[in-house]
């Protein structure tokens, strides 16, 4: 219940007037002084954007736009995307064999929050979140949905993107593609030895046979 | 002890006829989002005085839990961004923390540093916010928001830095963050704690000793201490009744216990000692942010063995809260086993702390109504959920 | 801190003999087991930690559906010796108390319906706790839990003429909600078979 009046009661007046000073003092500064002055006139003037400002995934290709997408359609980001805003269909040739690549990869920007789960569960650093921000568009079905031409961006983009992120991710490729390559060439290496050693098992064999029949 | 006798449920409602054509049935709201968000209260008034008041939700409802069991453990922690939007990183961490602890995941000591240090610069950013809002319920329409706004901007600016998003943070994970501090974080976050006293200064002198707020907030809408505790009402508007009780220090989560700090108590509980005990926790968030900043240690900021793909926790349940900024945040999940979450429930401080609204507010005038809801300091993404 | 759940169900049986309470264990790594109270004793039991344990602040009051009842007795394991496994679902009402005075907590109530249609009765606690006062409305709402002896049982987050209870795990959602094309799931589908003359 309201008792009456207030009980805590100060010079009447001061407190309106202390108010009314840091108001003009703001004011004042606002003129001059950098740190009161926050707003600029956007589109003319652009706000800095930060490094790590993440908006909208992107897809990632090396080289060539078709052929290099790192993408193999396995689906994860489909399954972990919370607003469920991904779409994928995995490519096939015709004997229905899969082909590892997407035949249709969709997402959604009227959908999609910006979260980037997808890029954090990708196990084949194929998708990145963008920093592109002037998504905006007249075309309210069409032009809100992002296919993989719109999608795929070169490895060179990311690059100039998020240098670090991006170095780093090179880095390792480089480093599981030298140790594939190294695997493959042991392999090789291997076989070739393993038929050497058959084709000198065989005519070793063939020789025997051939001594026993003399 | 109180007896049950002492808690009426509800309004005395008046009796069918007796002269209700006196009484002025009045809708309030559903408001402007960008006052307290759509929140109603049909209220009855006898002249200028409240008779009843009943609080009408849902407006902004999109069932989070019934989403929450939909998908995969982590892919709820975006939308826990979206329940009290003005401090999602409290959310994530409350979210993360339950979690945790129903799997029995180990959070390193990095990631809890960085941890405190986020929540903390939550709760400067919501109290400040508050300080904006509840002047514009008060008519003090723009200023003192604006104000608030370009201070808070300051750490959305940090929060951007490093989680990529000025308020959908989607930061904390099972076990830790989701990256390490960028070079040159701490060191700007420290400076905007050194900036932030004298502008808590600054808003002091602009409103303690104003005579409006004086008068509109003293002696308004208090309750005694039992019904508050009763009535599950928690965070800054039950310590300013005088209940020395915040989870910080009741139930020490995280590394809270190595922070030297104190918590404001108020002590009659009415919309003025809510406004300066958020001022006065504010002062203390800058303390623990100081001693968080020069003792973070090097190492680990996530926990290398959680799983982020196919996480499954054991069968089994875990309730786990936290201090949020607007009070006691909690989460309750019970895992079957599989990579959804059985049952997901948020206990959402603001929508409890609304129990006591009507309350406050019977035998006020109208124009108290809105300040005593603008004290509870309510988001209605939580309320609703 | 945590509680001390043996005391705790030591003291209510010393106290309310007559009140049917049984502890369960959590098989994970939490440590929050809980009590299985009877719903006559419910009121009882909340009345008696409150006034006489001090657990003043029931904190959250969540709601659970169990169709299937196994699953519930994974979560909530029972003791040795005790009833048998239940043949229908039921819904279940789970209250986390905490003690402000003595700083611990929680205790872990949980309290059972008989099935999950017209008899989906819990009574209620409002006159014992204030603050489940919409915490139970809103379980009312998004579960179907009649809660006896509520003073204001209404819809509190779906509006008034929503007829079913949508966090139930049978519920099915309506295709008729407003529909936005996109592409890459069912909801075109949906929406084509509610609206057949637009498409």
């Amino acid at each position: 219940m309201k008792t009456g009046k207030p009980t805590r009661w100060v010079l009447p007046g001061l407190g309106l007037f202390q108010g009314l000073a840091v108001t003009g003092k703001n004011m004042v500064q606002s003129f001059y002084k950098k740190e009161r002055m926050t707003t600029v006139q956007y589109p003319e003037e652009r706000a800095p954007i930060s490094p790590n400002f993440r908006n909208f995934p992107f897809l990632v290709y090396d080289k060539d736009p078709k052929a290099g997408l790192r993408c193999t359609a396995c689906s994860i980001c489909e399954k972990e995307c919370p607003p469920q805003c991904i779409y994928i269909v995995l490519d096939r040739d015709e004997n229905g064999k899969s082909l590892k690549r997407p035949k249709v990869f969709d997402i959604d920007l009227s959908v999609c929050m910006n979260c980037g789960i997808c890029s954090e569960v990708c196990p084949f650093d194929s998708i990145y979140m963008d920093g592109e921000y002037e998504l905006s568009t007249d075309d309210r079905f069409g032009g809100l949905l992002f296919g993989l031409d719109r999608l795929s961006k070169s490895a060179e983009y990311h690059m100039k993107l998020r240098p670090e992120q991006a170095s780093e991710v090179m880095a390792r490729r480089k480093a599981d593609e030298e140790k594939k390559a190294a695997a493959a060439a042991a392999k090789l290496a291997k076989a070739k030895a393993d038929a050497e050693a058959k084709k000198a098992e065989a005519e070793a064999k063939a020789a025997e046979g051939k001594g026993e029949d003399a | 002890m109180i007896s049950d006798s002492s808690m009426p449920y509800s309004a005395p409602t008046l009796a069918p006829g007796a002269d209700d054509d006196q009484l002025l049935h009045v809708s309030l709201g559903p408001q402007h989002p960008s006052t307290h968000g759509v929140f109603r209260m049909n209220v009855v008034l006898d002249g200028e005085t409240v008779v009843s008041l009943k609080p009408v939700f849902g407006y902004l409802h999109r069932n989070h839990e019934k989403i929450a069991e939909g998908v995969t453990y982590l892919s709820s922690m975006p939308y826990t961004d979206r329940l009290d939007y003005i401090c999602p990183l409290s959310n994530n961490w409350a979210y993360a923390h339950a979690v945790e602890k129903l799997a029995g995941i180990e959070v390193p000591e990095r990631a809890e540093y960085m941890r405190v240090i986020l929540a903390e610069l939550t709760r400067l950013i919501n109290h400040t916010a508050f300080m904006g809002f509840i002047l514009g319920d008060m008519g003090a329409w723009g200023s003192a928001l604006m104000y608030a706004f370009r201070e808070r901007e300051l750490i959305l600016d940090l929060f951007e830095d490093l989680t990529g998003a000025r308020m959908m943070a989607n930061f904390m994970r099972f076990g830790g963050c989701r990256n390490d501090l960028p070079a040159g974080w701490a060191e700007k976050c420290s400076v905007l704690v050194d900036d932030y006293g004298p502008f808590l200064d600054e808003m002091e002198k602009f409103l303690v000793g104003n005579e409006i707020l004086l008068a509109r907030c003293q002696d308004v809408g208090q309750l005694p201490k039992e019904t508050l505790i009763n009535g599950g009402i928690t965070g800054p508007m039950l310590r300013a009744a005088g209940v020395n009780y915040d989870i910080r220090k009741a139930e020490p989560y995280g590394i809270y216990e190595r922070f030297s700090f104190r918590i404001p108590l108020g002590d009659k509980g009415d919309c003025y000692d809510r406004i300066m005990i958020r001022f006065l926790e504010m002062r203390e968030s800058l303390k623990i942010l100081r001693q968080a900043l020069d003792q973070l240690p090097e190492g680990e900021y996530v926990n290398p063995k959680a799983k982020i793909r196919g996480f499954k926790p054991p069968v089994g349940e875990a309730y786990a809260r936290i201090e949020g900024p607007k009070g006691e945040l909690g989460f309750h999940l019970i895992s079957d086993g599989t990579v959804n979450p059985y049952r997901y429930r948020v206990r959402p401080p603001s929508f409890i702390n609304l129990t006591l609204l009507e309350d406050m507010c019977l035998g006020l005038d109208l124009a108290d109504v809105v300040i005593i809801l603008g004290s509870i300091d309510i988001v209605l993404g939580e309320v609703d959920r | 801190m945590s509680v001390d759940i043996g005391a705790a169900l030591q003291g209510i049986h010393a106290a309310l003999p007559a009140a049917k309470v049984a502890m369960r264990t959590n098989p994970g790594p939490s440590n929050q087991h809980s009590l299985l109270v009877g719903n006559e004793s419910l009121v009882d039991v909340l009345r008696f930690l409150r006034d006489h344990l001090d657990f003043d602040l029931l904190s959250n009051v969540s709601g659970v559906d169990w169709p299937d009842p196994a699953k519930a007795d994974a979560v909530a394991v029972f003791g040795e010796g005790e009833e048998t496994a239940r043949e229908h679902g039921f819904l279940e009402v789970v209250y986390h108390l905490y003690s402000t005075s003595r700083r611990v907590g929680p205790l872990v109530l949980r309290a059972r319906s008989a099935d999950r249609g017209e008899n989906a009765c819990v009574p209620s606690v409002v006159s014992v706790f204030r603050s489940a006062e919409f915490q139970e409305r809103e379980i009312f709402d998004l579960y179907g839990v009649i809660f006896t002896g509520h003073p204001d049982l209404r819809r509190i987050l779906m509006w008034d003429e929503f007829v079913d209870h949508p966090m139930r795990k049978d519920y099915v959602a309506p295709d008729d909600y407003e529909y936005e094309p996109t592409p890459h799931d069912d909801v075109l589908v949906k929406a084509k078979r509610h609206y057949p003359a637009e498409s």
